[in-house]
């Protein structure tokens, strides 16, 4: 199914921009983790959002995320592992599921974690950050998985459904992955074990594994006034654009990306 | 249609008889092969008469995905004159598959 606009990420940023893009008519599919796994989820007071003092963050987001559901959002739980622009689309791989628009607002987030040792040289090769998409070619195997989310449990239940010997590190500090063409044995915390794959779970990509050719700077996503990225259709808002790391300067680039978003949707569809 | 769908007693035979050749590697429970598939078809057309384009179920073609090391999918390989001159894995843009065959034309 085509959408107008397709965001990346629900926390407050997304949800705005979701609302947004509502606002002006446009069809909008919000992919994210589950709300209780958003950092804020965990805040336990939050004073300096306009209007609503005192709440916690858990609250917040229930109330921005019930707003942008009203509003026609669509929602679709997951991670966007992968985009590819094939003009005038967007295509994006939610698991093992494709989506497509003519615009995108990456509201991920920051994704803090650099990369283990081994990981980049091993991606594809034994590393990968997805076991619904490629658990089938380990099925019956011993595999590795290093989860940071509850989400990651889900995911590794899904490998033993599907046969595979599962060792699974809850959130561990440091991993490095050895081998010599392919990954032979990880070492987590510590602990060695033999493998031939890694499945690393973090709860997010970082903009530049999904999109290599964005612009970022000290990791964060270069935008313009109207939250435009240097790709075509691509806008993004919130954390993932730098600090102040904040909910009320989320909601409101989220505002002006999804209205920006909206705009480019809208032109692209009178030109067909 | 230019796309070939290549098996295991298919494989070998188009292979060595393309000066030039790109086969994907793909599976149908994989969401970013549903990405490149639609741009390898492409390229197919594009390319008839200059360079095989192919695609092998890697699921089911488990000695040829053996064979080629095939651990992540989906897994794109380059082919001159029956050798690998390189190999793609994961979602790359149409671009740069165009550079590789344009480059070993």
């Amino acid at each position: 199914m085509a959408y107008d606009v397709i965001v990346i990420g629900g926390g407050p940023a997304g949800l705005s921009a979701a609302v947004n893009v509502r606002a002006r008519g446009r069809s909008v599919l919000v992919v994210s983790n589950p709300l209780e796994e958003n950092p804020l989820w965990k805040a336990e007071q939050i004073d300096n959002y306009l209007g609503l003092p005192g709440l916690s963050g858990a609250e917040l987001l229930t109330r921005f995320r019930s707003h942008a559901e009203q509003s026609g959002a669509e929602f679709r739980e997951g991670r966007v592992l992968n985009a590819l622009y094939a003009e005038p689309d967007w295509y994006v791989s939610i698991g093992s599921d494709v989506e497509s628009a003519k615009a995108i607002v990456l509201s991920g987030g920051v994704a803090r974690a650099r990369k283990f040792p081994g990981e980049a040289e091993f991606l594809g090769r034994g590393v990968s950050y997805c076991a619904t998409c490629d658990g089938m070619l380990y099925r019956n195997r011993a595999v590795i998985v290093a989860g940071y989310s509850e989400s990651a449990k889900k995911e590794a239940e899904f490998l033993r459904s599907i046969g595979c010997d599962v060792t699974y590190f809850d959130r561990p500090r440091h991993c490095e992955i050895l081998g010599s063409s392919k990954v032979e044995r990880v070492i987590c915390d510590g602990q060695t074990v033999e493998t031939s794959c890694l499945f690393l779970l973090r709860p997010a990509l970082a903009p530049t594994d999904v999109f290599p050719e964005m612009a970022v700077e000290n990791g964060y996503v270069k935008v313009d006034r109207s939250m435009a990225t240097n790709l075509p259709g691509v806008f993004a808002a919130g954390d993932c654009t730098g600090a102040p790391l904040q909910v009320s300067s989320a909601a409101g680039e989220g505002l002006v990306a999804g209205q920006s978003a909206a705009k480019y949707a809208a032109a692209l569809a009178r030109k067909q | 249609m230019a796309l070939q769908h290549l098996t295991e007693s298919t494989f070998d035979a188009a292979i060595s008889a393309a000066p030039l050749a790109l086969v994907d590697f793909w599976a149908t429970w994989c969401g970013p092969c549903k990405i490149v598939g639609p741009v390898v078809e492409k390229l197919a057309n594009d390319y008839d008469g200059r360079a095989l384009v192919g695609k092998v179920e890697a699921d089911s073609e488990t000695a040829l995905s053996e064979r080629y090391g095939i651990f992540s999918i989906p897994t794109l390989i380059f082919f001159k004159n029956g050798a690998e001159i390189e190999r793609k894995v994961g979602v790359v843009p149409e671009a740069a598959l165009r550079e590789i065959l344009d480059a070993n034309l």
